[in-house]
């Protein structure tokens, strides 16, 4: 096997590289040969290619995500805003938070278990990468039908790995989605979120500057971990006696990462480190080239130095292998010494593989012979930019006019009641206990609110209680009858969920899951939700602070619907004051805040009874949500409210049913003038909750939302063991609670 | 009764934490000289009649559906003496 050197490739002009087996397009590998000025080496070769890919580059979405900081809301609390490993924002008393989601959809579904475990680690690891320390994870997912055998697989699968890694690092699972539909069959979806605290001066950037400062390489050796791709170089040109193929599956060690967190936080608490970069996609590629093209440019690498696994790893598979759990710091020379006892003392491997040079050539070495020699910045930010075509799909038209409101009503009380049951136990409305109790939600003792609360909380100062919120929300049902309209309701219903629990909504980070780019009917779905949620994060003022995309998403011509989940995190100053869902108190009055209209467009009752998805999702009301939100702070805070539940999927019906349960009480509920009982109970209108307020402070509050011009009617009372809808039915909690919690143990224990 | 025994191991360029964590056990506790320790399972399973290749086939099948996650392990199989 001969090395191809940076002198052999401009030797031989001539050889044939696989770099159409690699990814690459014809004019891509034309322009890689455009900006070397001769053929790439088989490793430079590997670098493009894996940086260049979609999911590394963003080359389909980069032209509408650009949106998120053309329209992004001023906003003092912002830090650091898209483009670092996550975004971070100013939460009060000197604190910070970082947050982010990301897809790990592809590997779970190869291998749920490792897949899902891997996922937590790599979004642990961006919130460590910003000199945070992770306090808490959430995990929206989707997946195929309910009922499918190959469900019983993925899911249970990925449950167990996410528990597994999480509980093993400590961190408590604080919130999440489960919705089930056939769409996702061969593609379900696995976001994993994670929070990080830090105080202000610690925010740490991925940039390597100062010639002759150390590149310092940490955590687990290096294997032939998902390099799919890097393989083929190696067996098809280089040397046919390897493997020819190398699972794409990475295995984690959640230990190993619990120890890099800990080693990471010692080092920036002594100030060691200039600049860090977690390892996770494209690996040694990716870490060297953006950290040097985020510094002044140079950097020279000596391959030979990375600590292996497997000492048969080709030059370009060690650039290209995702091997979990390891870290890449820059580092000042006299510190190194510190730096590197730092590692010893938490039994993490640290080595230095390279330095920060002068001129701005990213240079790496095998065996003392140069074999990439590139400007950094060409690999890390000046890929391939495509102008997609989109176009509104023939079908739109029509779905939309498959209009919802004409489907069958109940024709009795007794139909109503059944539905009511039926809607509570479907699987999308279903407890996600049976998930949820897999994770360890108190680890730490700082949670506040986890599932089945509107959204996680948990103290990040015991001194003064202030505390974080954090909601993920998406609805594809909605986003496929409306792209636009579906972001704006996914971002309403985050913000409607933090500011119910009584915190301030502050920012946004979202996990955009869409079919092939390839096919215009998906770039159109994904054009118009990009603009949809930019529009509405501009009116909510809050600013997206980075997130993620999965393209490919798709089985044959079957794309998944367009599911963006968008996270809000909110601030609150004191976590005693936090609101939870829970209708405690007997004798309290129930208030229903917001205006319900018939709504059943792509809702939870179209589904369940009807199996139906037809047209238009509610309508958005951008402002409703920012005043509905203000009243719902303000009554948590000034104690006149002691319950709040979002009104969202499956409506009223469900949201009285989960806050009975959640406080073993039940309650009487009259129909309001003006309203009918099955569009009160199952309208999925926007912009709207139910609260539970004392008697004494019934004046105080209905004042309040009367000055402010919000509406708020009087629903009912918290009172007795059964959900009585007046002149209806009556539903004994125990009959509620045996549908609700018995659907995903059937189901999946 | 014969046993056939499936032994099943990550695939090599899998990482395997289970067997890293046992390779640095080893010095502490003053065993020198081991380069590398990967850790895996084994499965003994008693066969009701004869193993013939229809038996056989079917613990292949057992091994490549069940006993092993054939995303990332390997299995062997082996047949024992007759008791």
């Amino acid at each position: 096997m001969t090395l191809d050197t940076v002198k052999h490739a401009a030797e031989t002009p001539d050889v044939k590289l696989p770099w159409a087996e690699l990814g690459l397009k014809e004019d891509e590998y034309a322009r890689v040969r455009e900006i070397l000025g001769r053929r790439p080496t088989g490793a430079e070769l590997a670098m493009y290619s894996v940086m260049w890919s979609e999911h590394c580059s963003y080359k389909s979405s980069k032209v509408h995500l650009r949106q998120f900081g053309e329209k992004a809301p001023d906003n003092d609390a912002m830090l650091v805003g898209i483009g670092e490993n996550a975004g971070v924002v100013d939460v009060g008393n000197g604190y910070a938070v970082t947050f982010k989601v990301e897809s790990h959809n592809h590997p779970s579904y190869v291998e749920p278990y490792q897949g899902a475990a891997t996922g937590v680690g790599g979004i642990v690891r961006d919130i460590i990468a910003m000199g945070a320390r992770p306090v808490a994870v959430v995990d929206p997912l989707r997946m195929g039908a309910a009922d499918h055998p190959d469900t019983k697989r993925v899911l249970p699968g990925v449950v167990a790995g996410i528990g597994g890694y999480g509980n093993c690092l400590g961190l408590p699972n604080i919130g999440g989605e489960l919705v089930f539909d056939a769409c996702y069959q061969g593609n379900p979806l696995v976001n994993a979120g994670a929070i990080g605290v830090m105080r202000h001066e610690d925010i740490h950037l991925a940039k390597a500057s100062g010639p002759g400062n150390k590149v310092i390489l940490y955590g687990a050796r290096t294997g032939g971990d998902g390099i799919g791709g890097a393989s083929i170089l190696a067996s098809e040109t280089f040397d046919d006696t390897k493997p020819s193929k190398r699972p794409a599956v990475q295995v984690g060690d959640p230990f190993q990462e619990k120890l890099l967190i800990e080693c990471t936080l010692e080092a920036f608490a002594e100030k060691l480190v200039v600049g860090i970069q977690d390892l996770g996609a494209a690996g040694l590629s990716c870490a060297t080239s953006e950290l040097a093209s985020n510094g002044s440019g140079g950097m020279r690498v000596e391959l030979d130095d990375v600590p292996l696994r497997d000492s048969t790893l080709t030059p370009e598979e060690i650039l290209m292998s995702e091997s979990q759990e390891r870290m890449c710091a820059v580092v000042e020379p006299e510190k190194v010494e510190r730096f590197l006892a730092i590692c010893e003392k938490w039994d993490v491997i640290a080595t230095v593989v390279g330095e920060v040079t002068d001129g701005d050539r990213l240079e790496i070495f095998w065996h003392g012979e140069k074999i990439v020699d590139l400007d950094p910045r060409t690999v890390a930010h000046d890929g391939p930019v495509y102008e997609r075509p989109y176009a509104r799909p023939k079908w739109q038209d029509a779905l939309q006019a498959d209009d919802a409101n004409k489907l069958a009503r109940p024709a009795s009380s007794k139909e109503l009641r059944e539905q009511v049951l039926a809607v509570v136990a479907s699987p999308n409305q279903a407890s996600k206990a049976w998930v949820t109790d897999q994770y360890d939600r108190f680890v730490q003792g700082n949670t506040v609110l986890a599932q089945p609360e509107d959204s996680g909380m948990v103290r990040i100062d015991e001194e003064t209680g202030l505390g974080v919120a954090l909601a993920n929300d998406g609805n594809g049902r909605y986003s496929k009858l409306d792209p636009y309209a579906g972001a704006q309701l996914a971002l309403s219903e985050a913000y409607r969920n933090v500011a119910a629990t009584g915190a301030k909504p502050l920012a946004v980070s979202d996990c955009l899951n869409f079919g092939s780019p390839e096919d215009p009917d998906v770039m159109w779905q994904f054009a118009e939700t990009t603009r949809g949620l930019a529009d509405a994060c501009q009116i909510l003022g809050t600013p997206v602070t980075g997130g993620n995309v999965s393209l490919y998403n798709q089985t044959g011509e079957a794309a998944i619907h367009p599911t963006p989940v968008v996270s809000v995190l909110g601030v609150i100053d004191d976590v005693a004051r936090r609101t939870p869902i829970a209708f405690a108190e007997e004798g309290q009055l129930l208030y229903l805040l917001g205006d319900t209209s018939e709504e059943f467009g792509g809702s939870a009752w179209s589904q369940v009874v009807h199996d139906h998805l037809g047209g238009l999702p509610p309508k958005v009301d951008l402002e409703r949500e920012r005043l509905l939100a203000e009243i719902l702070i303000s009554g948590s805070r000034d104690g006149m409210i002691d319950a709040a539940h979002d009104l969202s999927d499956g409506g009223l019906a469900q949201a009285v049913a989960e806050s009975c349960l959640r406080g073993g009480k039940g309650a009487r509920l009259v129909v309001p003038d003006g309203l009918d009982a099955f569009t009160l109970l199952f309208s999925e209108s926007a912009g709207r909750a139910v609260v539970s307020v004392p008697r004494s402070e019934e004046l105080r509050f209905t004042d309040m939302c009367g000055a402010r011009g919000l509406p708020a009617t009087r629903i009912g009372v918290v009172d007795g063991d059964a959900v009585e809808l007046q002149g209806e039915f009556t539903l004994p909690l125990t009959e509620i609670r045996e549908a609700y919690e018995g659907t995903l143990p059937g189901l999946f224990a | 009764m014969a046993r056939v025994v499936v032994d099943v191991m990550l695939k090599p360029e899998i990482l395997d934490p289970q067997g890293q964590a046992v390779q640095r056990a080893l010095p502490r506790l003053g065993f020198k000289g081991i380069a590398d320790v990967r850790q895996g399972k084994r499965f003994e399973l008693e066969v009701d009649g004869p193993v013939d290749d229809a038996a056989l086939a079917r613990i292949h099948e057992m091994a490549e559906t069940f006993l092993a996650n054939t995303v990332i392990e390997d299995f062997f199989v082996k047949v024992e003496e007759e008791k």
